[in-house]
């Protein structure tokens, strides 16, 4: 029966072959992580409060399918404060359930069978089966340590086909801490308009950049009319459990996305909704305060790598590193379940993120100083025993 | 550079000029001579524990007296507040604006010990007009670390 019953295309995402070591990463205990990506900070109590308030002052019905627009409004303001991107709060924005559904409804609303969306590699683990899901196949398009996993004109040219119909891109980037800036994004800008490829730029790490200014692909000239912006509040507001995203781009696109998300969804949570009207409107000191905060233990994360004889280039965004562990002998996954059974450190196998991963290791510094300290300390132990072990091994 | 070593210091006073060099990407050295600059301006007062003394066995009692002065001539609040900060049982002395001038914060084993320290060495000074005096019960949050209520990382070890 169940054979019967389910599509080709959701059988055809294989469950990823290192699940096994996630459940035994997440099963065991006394686990010193750094392994999640999501911030440790709490939403701020403001925030909390006034979703609090909302649910026993204002309505608890839904709001209009594309989010209450007072919420648009200040979406609206905040993208042209922030990332001088311009969008009318009336037919240009569309509120979602997090940023990961937003990501969904454009690829389901632009998608064709057989349309080839590319997707820069190392890559976030959700825009490959959510391509696949909306009939579309997923083109991995490798970025490299080298070019500070910048996706470079060149690359991106090389996997371009008559079929190519969009680009999903996330910068800063998850794994890899990557950013792209102006003059990166000129760069692919040119190819993009000249092969007519419309872009989904996941922007949800926009806030979490260091000693840079985060720059948008859709404030290049001619590039608003073929990008969609999807950002949210879960990493820049630490608001992960709102599932809070939105989306703001092209007319059209956005009545389209809206229709899906219309009949899908309904609306984004009310509660939610509040709670991130005022953290766009009362909460901003609060992500400096933050941001100040990582990029100190950003800074300790890179250089306890390099002080282990990783090579570990420098992120400038988001809140990982992404050492480079090729050197040691074992591949990425083997790397991870032996460090976790010797030294009960839980960190991701680069592999996780696609074929280009192989080698790295991705380390979130969402976590207290204290705990990275302790987990340097541990991964350092274990680098040390397996060159040595290595070095007895080939005398 | 300053306003920052110091922030970091004033968390957690336990890390090392090279770790807080690490942590502003500026060299030990510079760290350390700022240290150095810090502590001979009086900058850096002290280096010290937080400690939630009701998890331990030690019995005290802590109050907050707030006491009226009149200030003097040629010196104000400042020679009045600067005696009284002199006894050993006094924690902190601080100028307010409002119903009171100073709040002061004694310890004592017990309140008899706080009770005498007013009326003997408090209340007789001098320029001292009245004295209020507060008990502390219970403290809930202090330099910004809560004593309770921390919410525990129930974050999985691994999520994408």
């Amino acid at each position: 029966m169940m054979e019967n019953l389910l599509n080709k295309r959701i059988k055809s995402i294989s469950p990823s072959g290192i699940r096994k070591f996630f459940d035994i990463a997440n099963q065991m205990e006394n686990v010193i992580s750094l392994g999640v990506g999501e911030p440790d900070f709490r939403t701020p109590w403001h925030v909390r409060a006034a979703a609090v308030q909302s649910i026993e002052q204002k309505g608890t019905s839904y709001t209009a399918n594309a989010g209450l627009l007072e919420l648009r409004k200040a979406i609206s303001r905040y993208l042209e404060d922030r990332f001088q991107l311009e969008y009318n709060p009336e037919n240009q924005i569309l509120v979602t359930v997090g940023a990961s559904e937003a990501v969904d409804l454009a690829l389901r609303a632009i998608v064709e069978e057989g349309d080839e969306i590319l997707i820069p590699e190392p890559t976030y683990v959700s825009y490959l089966p959510s391509v696949v899901l909306a009939g579309g196949v997923a083109v991995p398009v490798p970025t490299y340590e080298s070019r500070s996993f910048r996706l470079t004109a060149e690359d991106l040219e090389k996997h371009i086909t008559p079929r190519t119909k969009a680009i999903v891109m996330c910068y800063p980037n998850n794994p890899t801490g990557a950013v792209m800036e102006l003059s990166d994004l000129k760069a692919i800008g040119e190819v993009l308009k000249e092969h007519d490829i419309f872009v989904i730029s996941d922007e949800i790490y926009s806030e979490l950049v260091y000693g840079i200014t985060h720059t948008s692909i859709a404030s290049l000239p001619g590039m608003a009319e073929r990008t969609l912006v999807i950002n949210g509040f879960s990493k820049s507001f630490a608001m992960t459990g709102w599932r809070l995203g939105y989306a703001a781009g092209p007319v059209e696109l956005l009545q389209a996305m809206t229709k899906i998300h219309q009949y899908a969804i309904m609306c984004a949570p009310t509660m939610s909704q509040y709670a991130g009207l005022e953290a766009l409107e009362n909460g901003l000191s609060h992500v400096k305060t933050m941001v100040a905060e990582y990029n100190q233990r950003r800074r300790v994360m890179v250089d306890g790598f390099r002080q282990m004889g990783l090579s570990c280039f420098e992120p400038q965004g988001a809140f990982y590193v992404f050492p480079r562990i090729s050197d040691l002998g074992l591949s990425s996954d083997e790397f991870c379940t032996q460090l976790l059974q010797e030294e009960r450190v839980a960190v991701v196998p680069g592999i996780a993120f696609g074929a280009s991963g192989e080698g790295f290791i991705r380390c979130s510094y969402a976590y207290s100083l204290d705990s990275i300290r302790e987990a340097l300390r541990r991964i350092d132990r274990f680098v040390t025993h397996r060159r040595r072990v290595s070095s007895n091994a080939a005398n | 550079m300053r306003i920052e070593i110091l922030q970091i210091l004033e968390r957690d006073s336990r890390l090392t000029p090279a770790e807080i060099g690490v942590m502003l990407a500026i060299p030990q050295e510079e760290v350390e001579a700022e240290l150095e600059q810090l502590r001979e301006e009086n900058v850096i007062l002290g280096y010290h524990t937080l400690v939630d003394w009701e998890k331990t066995s030690r019995e005290f009692v802590t109050a907050q007296i707030e006491v009226k002065v009149t200030p003097q001539r040629d010196f104000g609040f400042d020679q009045i507040a600067q005696r009284i900060a002199q006894f050993p049982e006094v924690q902190s002395v601080f100028l307010y604006s409002g119903d009171f001038d100073l709040s002061v914060i004694v310890e004592g084993k017990t309140i008899k010990d706080i009770a005498a320290f007013v009326s003997d060495k408090l209340a007789v000074m001098d320029s001292v007009e009245s004295c209020k005096t507060h008990f502390i019960l219970k403290k809930y949050k202090q330099n910004g670390f809560l004593f309770e209520g921390n919410e525990a990382d129930e974050r999985p070890a691994i999520l994408l």
